[in-house]
């Protein structure tokens, strides 16, 4: 239940970020920051063209360029591993997915424009670059393969000829529940259908990737600095699959990062290629993507194309729901591609809803273009998108109140077992939803519906709920559904002997302000002030085996192996404190830093239990070793489900076709909060590029796989201008039954819930002047608007 | 970038010597050429700065109209040019953004003539005359499509003098990403008729919509740009809209623009 | 290469440089002040933004040599000698403006520019006014309201959290 009054530290209370500091007055480390001694710099030479033959790559000219080291090409890398995919997916007749080689440089074929073909070392940058401008690359340019329907046909020119076709799988979930499915749309009283596109995006980070190896050859040791969300990851992936470096050779280390929304999880050529080249070199090798190379090299997110179907009966509740998926996966599988449209976006078709059957089909595609993978959310919001706009479609053929509609249909007992395979552990979409129409004012919209009118301007009203599985990931489970990777997180919790505490954790934190809340939490458990401990995160070298941190999982599944590793010290602690004590163990109590005898006025300081255990002269050691430094590892039972109901009102005007968001309401159900005000922003983040997504953003390639979109120039990213203050309440709180904190995760919840309210409210402002077009595609932009308007 | 040379001139003569020079260029505030140059897409040997040189600096009346020297930033023309000519002063307070506006020229927007620039439809519509090292231009004869001017090689904006409309509005809509116009309008209403300059919309770069101009210097009222239509057969169309939006918002923006000044 | 002086923070500063450096590869490189980050190469991101002479002006889009005798000014000399943060650093601070820190230094420094000609800037004054300003954390509500903090504003009725 939600707390009536914030505490002032601890679980619950709105602790000031301490990473602040160093952000505010420029002393934040992050990796372009770091500038090694001898350091060289690459610069890699990119395809210009979608689709072609590498017939030749003649670097002897730029070889003899000034400040030039060495020129590597892919070549170079015929022997080296290629790029790993961290997933196999099975498909609907149970045979594995075809996954096509990856190289580190671009080799016989480039696939999509930004494909590194050569990476020049020099002494500077601007040297390298000069010299790349002298490789004289010969390619046979071949069409390009853009629209993935096209790419299907059996005539389509194959992105890699060694594959059957571009498809990568075809896969149906639950394909047992298919005829059934079928049958309940024979029987419907009501069938509501839509298609529709989900935007290809952009993650864009502020802080665009860099790549910095090292190699000691004295020790015969590597270190890569990289913008990682999980540098153990990257460890792992970049050391076993690609360059066959132990992992106690090789040190990975993510200092500050400048935001990831998803595009920094993955294993990219660039940081194998640098860690490689310091040793081929011999000195340091770093780049420093720029933002043009980001738009052609980061991976982009979302990019599908779908067919939904609503079976409804007389009484307008839901029987089955059918879906067919293109997904886009770009010219190679980036690390964890294949699960984002399926086990990240099938099971979440039920949303929040008894929907009793679901069929799921999605067709993955390869294509000319960027490899696409998980950014912000992840197959959850395409899942969330498709479900919550063909609601509201249903609501309007069927002329019943969108949320009644919803409401009548909520699933409304827990645990709830989903036909999608998952089980839901808690959640109450009345009480959001209730939440939301206070809050959102639903009941003065029509007045202020007035207000716009008079100005000559029409307004809309759209509502969604939204449900993610979050807190990845039982690993036991994901193994079965193909994951190449435990999903579980690890936490060191080392007190020192003057009581203060550092925390090592396998999460990592780019934004999400972790040195902060995971401090509340341990100090909160033994009582002690925040100050007094230390979260460092990040190095390979100083925390244990990790996954780190994407899909909303830092605390869920990060903070509860640091919960369970502080259960641990606090166990061993409490019997140093019996014996200082000279009391029964299982009379020890531990409140407010102090463990006392119940019963009795007798205490003893954790400072002075903690000294004890590193001086341990008064000591039980036939009992217990000194020392007081723990480690768990946390791997959860379920995924946690957070869920909503958020509300977008927009202003449209009917001569230019502009939208602006007037209004936009959030009321989530995160369970437990650690730290409401960085819970608020993640919230607000979130929203934003939710409805960037709804209203701006769009990476748009043409039919040669030129890519249109390759700068800021026309990449819309959201200004402050854009956007309105919103109204965000996670009051409504059912803590997650699995795991110690009884929390579920509250970082990509905005980005879910947002997009389908915004079309939702664009569709509902154009009703209102007289055009119901039943759909628009996102980005809802001022010309589709107008275009829809007056077509 | 490739590189150069950078000279800072205090002189328009000695920056003109300059430019002399086997493919010098000139920089004055930089915000369109150094990103062009980060891209490698332009390569000169010598940057001549202008942004040295006192006697292109200034806002000032002179005989009637306004002089703006050609190195004057957007931010200058946003406060100086306030109160002398407040629509002119509105536009240079909307380009770009502030760290742009204290940077960028007056002259060295003219002198690109980016399609979608904000103050050639001020310079046209105004009926502005440019000032350069060597000669003066009117308006209507300077602007010769996208990215081309009547400005030969080496030559420089020293200053714009601006008559000044009984009244004036530029109406802007942005294209979202770039935060440039998708289609502005500049109407500027003189005693002896009313100017329209487009600019964001055509292939051709700024122009002038007569037939709005004379509905206008008719009748200065929105509605008498009733009926009235650009032919979207010749306008841009890329992702952020078609030829016939951008035709459309050419109305919707002069017609907003004659209601403020309405 | 050229000879650059140029104050910076209020200390003498010169350096070497070639004439396509940028002033912010200048500040970062030769002076150590990684606090102005590049986040574009388009001039729209504003991770860049210092002062030079006063005005906020894009480091990524301006020469080394055309800061040549200017007073610079970065986020590195906001705070007092002593680490106290300015008012500005510290209602972001206290209003959670800034999640992963990147586009923090030029928002800072773009705040102050505004609050200097604009004492009390209203909500659609900020927003216009961070244009140039590119965040992807925090959906500017906090920074909005961080930059009315600031400025001595009531901030607490702007927006139901």
């Amino acid at each position: 239940m939600p707390k009536d009054f914030e505490p002032s530290s601890g679980i619950g209370a709105s602790s000031k970020r301490r990473e602040d500091i160093r952000f505010l007055t420029g002393s934040g480390r992050y990796t372009d920051d770091i500038n090694l001694r001898r350091q060289t710099h690459v610069f890699f030479l990119r395809s210009d063209v979608a689709h072609g033959r590498l017939s030749g790559v003649d670097t002897s000219a730029a070889a003899d360029m000034p400040g030039v080291l060495k020129i590597f090409t892919g070549a170079d890398f015929a022997e080296i591993g290629g790029m790993p995919c961290g997933w196999q997916i099975t498909d609907k007749h149970g045979q594995p997915m075809q996954e096509p080689k990856h190289p580190v440089l671009a080799h016989e074929k480039v696939r999509h424009v930004g494909e590194p073909i050569a990476a020049v070392v020099a002494e500077t940058l601007a040297q390298a670059r000069d010299a790349a401008e002298a490789i004289v690359v010969d390619i046979d340019e071949l069409p390009a393969v853009v629209n993935m329907k096209e790419a299907v046909k059996d005539d389509a020119p194959k992105v890699h000829d060694d594959l059957t076709s571009n498809l990568c799988y075809d896969w149906g979930f639950v394909e047992e529940n298919k005829e059934a499915v079928n049958k309940a749309f024979d029987d419907a009283a009501h069938v509501t259908t839509l298609e529709l596109v989900n935007n290809r995006l952009v993650a864009n980070p502020m802080e665009p990737r860099v790549a910095i190896g090292e190699y000691d050859r004295s020790a015969g040791d590597y270190t890569l600095y990289t913008t990682s969300q999980n540098p153990h990851v990257i460890r792992l992936l970049m050391g076993a699959f690609v360059l066959g470096i132990p992992e106690h050779k090789l040190r990975v280390v993510a200092p500050d990062v400048g935001g990831g929304f998803g595009t920094k999880i993955f294993h990219y050529q660039e940081e194998a290629f640098c860690t490689f080249a310091a040793k081929a070199v011999g000195r340091p090798v770093k780049w420093t993507s720029s933002r043009s190379e980001a738009f052609m090299s980061d991976a982009h997110g979302r990019d599908h194309v779908t067919k939904i179907e609503l079976a409804l009966d007389a009484k307008n509740n839901f029987t089955a729901l059918r879906t067919d998926t293109y997904a886009n996966m770009g010219a190679y599988l980036s690390t964890f591609a294949p699960s984002v449209p399926t086990w990240l976006h099938g099971t979440l078709m039920a949303g929040n809803y008894k929907t009793p059957l679901i069929y799921v089909n999605v067709k993955a595609v390869f294509t000319n273009t960027v490899p696409v993978d998980a950014y912000r959310g992840a197959g959850r919001p395409e899942a969330t998108y498709q479900l919550e706009r063909l609601i509201d479609k249903a609501a309007h053929e069927l002329k019943v109140d969108p949320i009644k509609l919803r409401r009548q249909n909520f699933v409304t007992e827990f645990p709830y077992a989903t036909p999608v395979a998952v089980e839901y552990d808690t959640g109450d979409y009345n009480a959001t939803m209730d939440k939301l129409e206070e809050i959102a004012d639903h009941a003065g919209f029509e007045a202020r519906r007035r207000e716009s009118e008079a100005k000559g301007k029409l307004r809309g009203f759209g509502v969604n709920c939204y449900i993610e599985a979050c807190g990845i990931a039982p690993s036991n489970l994901v193994g079965q559904l193909g994951a190449r990777a435990g999903l579980y997180e690890s936490a060191t919790v080392r007190v020192n002997a003057t009581g203060g505490l550092v925390v090592m954790t396998g999460s990592h934190s780019h934004g999400q302000g972790h040195e902060t809340s995971f401090a509340q939490v341990v100090a909160d458990m033994i009582g002690i002030d925040e100050n007094m401990v230390e979260i460092v995160h990040g190095d390979t070298a100083r925390t244990p085996m990790g996954m780190g941190t994407y899909g909303s999982r830092s605390l869920a599944v990060g903070g509860s192996a640091m919960v369970r590793a502080t259960e641990k010290i606090i166990a061993k602690a409490k019997k140093i404190a019996s014996h200082l004590l000279e009391a029964s163990e299982g009379d020890i109590e531990l409140k407010d830093g102090a463990f006392s005898v119940a019963g009795t006025d007798k205490s003893v300081a954790w400072g002075d239990v903690t000294l004890a255990a590193y001086v341990p002269h008064n000591y039980p050691l036939e009992e217990i070793e000194p020392g007081l430094e723990e480690t768990a590892f946390y791997d959860p039972s379920n995924f946690t489900y957070p869920a909503g109901a958020y509300a977008c009102e927009v202003e449209l005007d009917p001569e230019t076709g502009h939208v602006t968001v007037e209004r936009f309401t959030a009321a989530d159900d995160f369970g437990n909060v650690v730290n409401p005000m960085i819970v608020t922003g993640q919230v607000h983040g979130g929203l934003a590029q939710g409805i960037g997504q709804a209203l701006l953003e769009n990476c748009v390639y043409d039919e040669d796989g030129q890519l249109l979109s390759a700068s800021y120039m026309d990449y819309a990213m959201p200004r402050a201008s854009d956007l309105p203050f919103y109204d965000v309440d996670h009051s409504c709180q059912t803590p997650c039954t699995h795991n110690p904190l009884g929390v579920k995760g509250c970082g990509e919840a905005g980005a879910i819930g947002s997009p389908p309210a915004v079309v939702n409210a664009v569709l509902d402002a154009m009703r209102s002047g007289g055009k119901d077009i039943g759909h628009i595609d996102m980005p809802v932009s001022p010309a589709r608007v107008w275009e829809a308007m007056h077509g | 970038m490739y590189e150069f040379e950078i000279e800072r001139p205090s002189s328009v003569a000695d920056a003109v010597k300059a430019l002399g020079q086997e493919d010098a260029q000139p920089l004055s505030g930089g915000q369109t050429l150094i990103p062009t140059l980060k891209a490698r897409l332009a390569m000169p040997s010598v940057l001549v700065s202008l942004t040295g040189i006192k006697e292109l600096q200034g806002v000032e009346m002179r005989d009637g109209a306004l002089w703006i020297g050609g190195g004057t930033t957007h931010a200058t023309v946003m406060h100086d040019a306030a109160e002398s000519y407040p629509a002119l002063a509105k536009l240079a307070a909307r380009i770009g953004d502030p760290a742009v506006r204290n940077r960028g020229t007056i002259g060295g927007s003219l002198a690109n003539n980016d399609p979608s620039a904000c103050y050639p439809a001020a310079a046209l519509a105004s009926g502005a005359t440019i000032e350069t090292d060597r000669r003066e231009i009117a308006a209507d004869d300077y602007f010769q499509g996208m990215f081309t001017t009547a400005l030969e090689e080496g030559e420089i904006v020293t200053g714009v003098r601006f008559p000044i409309p009984q009244a004036a509005h530029y109406e802007k809509f942005i294209q979202p990403a770039s935060r440039f116009p998708l289609v502005a309008a500049y109407v500027a209403q003189f005693s002896d008729g009313v100017r329209v300059a487009i600019t964001g919309a055509s292939n051709e770069g700024v122009f002038r919509w007569t037939e709005a101009e004379a509905a206008l210097s008719e009748r200065f009222d929105a509605d008498a740009l009733d009926g009235l239509t650009l032919d979207g057969g010749n306008m841009i169309g890329d992702l952020h809209g078609s030829g016939a939006y951008r035709a459309h918002l050419c109305g919707v923006m002069t017609r907003r623009a004659v209601q403020a000044i309405a | 290469m050229t000879q650059v002086k140029m104050t910076v923070n209020g200390i003498p500063a010169s350096g070497e440089v070639e004439g396509r450096t940028l002033l912010v590869h200048f500040l970062r490189d030769d002076l150590e002040l990684t606090g102005t980050h590049v986040g574009c190469d388009t001039s729209q991101c504003g991770a860049c933004v210092v002062h030079v002479n006063g005005n906020a002006v894009k480091a990524c889009t301006m020469f080394a040599i055309e800061a040549d005798g200017a007073e610079v000014d970065t986020i590195e000399g906001q705070a007092a000698p002593d680490g106290k943060l300015n008012t500005i650093q510290q209602a972001f601070q206290d209003h959670h403006g800034l999640q992963c820190g990147f586009c923090t230094p030029g928002m800072v420094m773009s705040a102050a520019a505004l609050l200097k000609d604009n004492p009390k800037p209203s909500e659609a004054e900020v927003r216009h006014y961070l244009d140039g300003n590119i965040c992807r954390c925090t959906g500017y509500h906090n920074i909005v309201k961080a930059i009315m903090a600031a400025s001595g504003q009531e901030v607490s009725a702007l927006a139901a959290e």
